[in-house]
């Protein structure tokens, strides 16, 4: 079909008008991390980096980030565990209840995170956990094992049997194989899956406020009662700038050496 | 040792698979599931009206007397519900021509960075973007500035449309991704076929690719409407319009925790309903 020109150019102006409208709020919030002013009015009056050491001063703030840091972590590790084991189950066995199992991965990401997170936090209480930072990294592992599960699965797909066969041949047992043809031909799925987890662990609010005790905070939930509690503070802005780069870098690097297979599903 | 166990595993493909379905299977079946059982049967519970503790095992039908009794739930619920199909229809609306032209018009270059400019938001900061929307609404920030000289004022932080406007910004992407892919997906030769029969450039759209477009649609309106209709942030920043969300998180902490579960069957009874409707169109095969 061949669209005429005055088709043609509208599209291209709606089209560049709806990426203004993407990118313009993360322009101006990082606009506002500059911003001399403490009062959040626009437009910005002057230009300061106070902000940034008040930022890096503040305990509060400091013992989020590590919360954060510390989270992210143990949820990826464990979450690339459970997601490859399931997705070498799934990919290279043939079972009955296969696509219900495969339903059942995807579930946490399905159903809306309010769900999951009031679902946990009742059997939390049920049983009588404490609200931790244990607590939040359970929540978390269960949705980030579907990230390393669809990376590794989307992997797999693509990777050829046959080196794997001719290793079998030659005598190789499964551990042998999978250490030395499968591992290493997953290796770059690993590394980008596990830099997604991690980023959506680092960024996710809406399953950690149910899974977060008073004590525990995350970056994002110290952010979120901040907002709560005032209309607007400067500091707030740069945790908040902090915040996009150290999901959007993680996800960049991911992208480079993923080729394309990224994928995200909910929330 | 460790090639007598990997013998062994060798000779047992099917111990083979359950070792390694056991800890990932376990943890979502135990983790996710068995809290969805838990969080269900807290729905049933009694609590205690004076310490409001939840009585395990003490059934009772209360929670649910007591949303059905007040219509202020049903409003919560025909509003989420309502929003977020709002979100999703927009989104559609908006995610179209951007696909369109992405997939059709966009030289290869500017497709591939266009594809990029699309996913990257999605991983930026959740909460960040709601934020920046907030300085951008309130009464003094960019908006209000900006139509100032034609005498009016910034929204502020209370009105609903807010809602409807900060969660349309979150989930755009993923609408136009599959939009994008099931734009791709449709041969050339179709469209040229529909030009030689006489079919203009609209006729087209209308007869050729729009039926095409319904799974790639159904499927990016998973996300938008699931996503939509489990947000308690959004209602809470930018405006003072409660979601299905808000009333869970907050029976969740301070009020009754039966309620709050037996609210849960909402978003949940509603998803399933979605979700089943979504892969008679196609949705699943086009995720």
């Amino acid at each position: 079909m061949v669209e005429s020109p005055l088709v043609r150019a509208a599209l291209r102006i709606f089209t560049g008008a709806v990426m203004v409208f993407i990118y313009l709020p993360l322009v101006i919030l990082a606009v506002y991390a500059f911003n001399a002013s403490p009062l959040g009015g626009w437009p910005p009056s002057g230009f300061t980096l106070d902000w940034f050491g008040e930022a890096a001063g503040s305990p509060a703030i400091r013992d989020a980030l590590t919360n954060s840091l510390i989270v992210a972590t143990i949820s990826t590790v464990l979450a690339l565990i459970l997601g490859t084991l399931a997705a070498l189950a799934m990919q290279r066995h043939n079972f009955f209840g296969k696509n219900a199992i495969s339903f059942l991965f995807v579930l946490p990401i399905a159903l809306p995170g309010v769900v999951t997170g009031i679902s946990l936090q009742s059997s939390f209480k049920l049983f009588g956990i404490d609200l931790g930072l244990h607590t939040i990294v359970i929540a978390h592992a269960t949705f980030c094992v579907v990230v390393a599960y669809n990376n590794v699965v989307a992997r797999l797909r693509r990777l050829p049997r046959s080196p794997e066969e001719a290793s079998a041949d030659l005598g190789a047992d499964s551990w042998m194989t999978f250490r030395r043809i499968t591992l290493p031909g997953m290796r770059t799925a690993l590394l980008s899956g596990g830099l997604l987890a991690f980023a959506l662990s680092f960024d996710e609010v809406i399953v950690t406020l149910f899974a977060a005790g008073p004590g525990a905070r995350t970056l994002p939930v110290w952010v979120y009662s901040e907002l709560q509690r005032s209309y607007q503070l400067p500091v707030v802005n740069v945790v908040a700038l902090l915040l996009v780069l150290v999901s959007v870098v993680p996800v960049w690097i991911a992208q480079r050496i993923g080729g394309g297979e990224i994928t995200r599903g909910g929330r | 040792m460790m090639r007598r166990i990997t013998g062994w595993f060798n000779q047992h493909p099917r111990a083979t698979l359950r070792a390694l379905l056991a800890g990932p299977l376990g943890w979502i079946s135990i983790v996710y599931l068995g809290s969805l059982f838990i969080l269900l049967m807290h729905a049933f519970w009694s609590k205690d009206s004076f310490t409001g503790k939840v009585e395990p095992f003490n059934w009772t039908l209360d929670a649910f007397a007591q949303i059905l009794s007040n219509p202020v739930y049903f409003t919560i619920a025909a509003r989420t519900i309502g929003i977020a199909a709002l979100v999703t229809i927009t989104a559609a609306a908006i995610a179209l021509p951007v696909a369109y032209y992405m997939a059709r018009i966009a030289s290869p270059r500017k497709r591939a960075l266009l594809l990029v400019a699309v996913t990257m938001p999605l991983w930026a900061s959740y909460l960040v973007k709601i934020y920046a929307w907030r300085t951008i609404l309130q009464t003094n920030g960019l908006l209000g500035w900006a139509i100032s000289p034609f005498g009016l004022e910034g929204p502020g932080l209370t009105e609903i449309a807010n809602s409807w406007l900060v969660l349309t910004y979150l989930w755009l992407p993923y609408m136009i991704l599959p939009v994008y892919a099931g734009l791709e997906r449709i041969p050339n030769s179709l469209l040229e076929a529909s030009a030689d029969l006489g079919g203009r450039g609209w006729i087209t759209f209308r007869r050729v690719i729009f039926p095409q477009l319904i799974p790639a649609l159904a499927a990016g309106s998973i996300f938008t409407f699931s996503l939509s209709i489990g947000d308690y942030i959004v209602p809470d920043l930018v405006s003072d319009a409660k979601f299905i969300g808000n009333v869970i998180y907050d029976n969740s902490a301070l009020g009754s925790f039966p309620v709050a579960a037996a609210f849960s069957f909402v978003p949940i009874l509603v998803m399933i309903g979605y979700l089943l409707v979504a892969r008679r169109l196609g949705a699943f095969e086009s995720l």
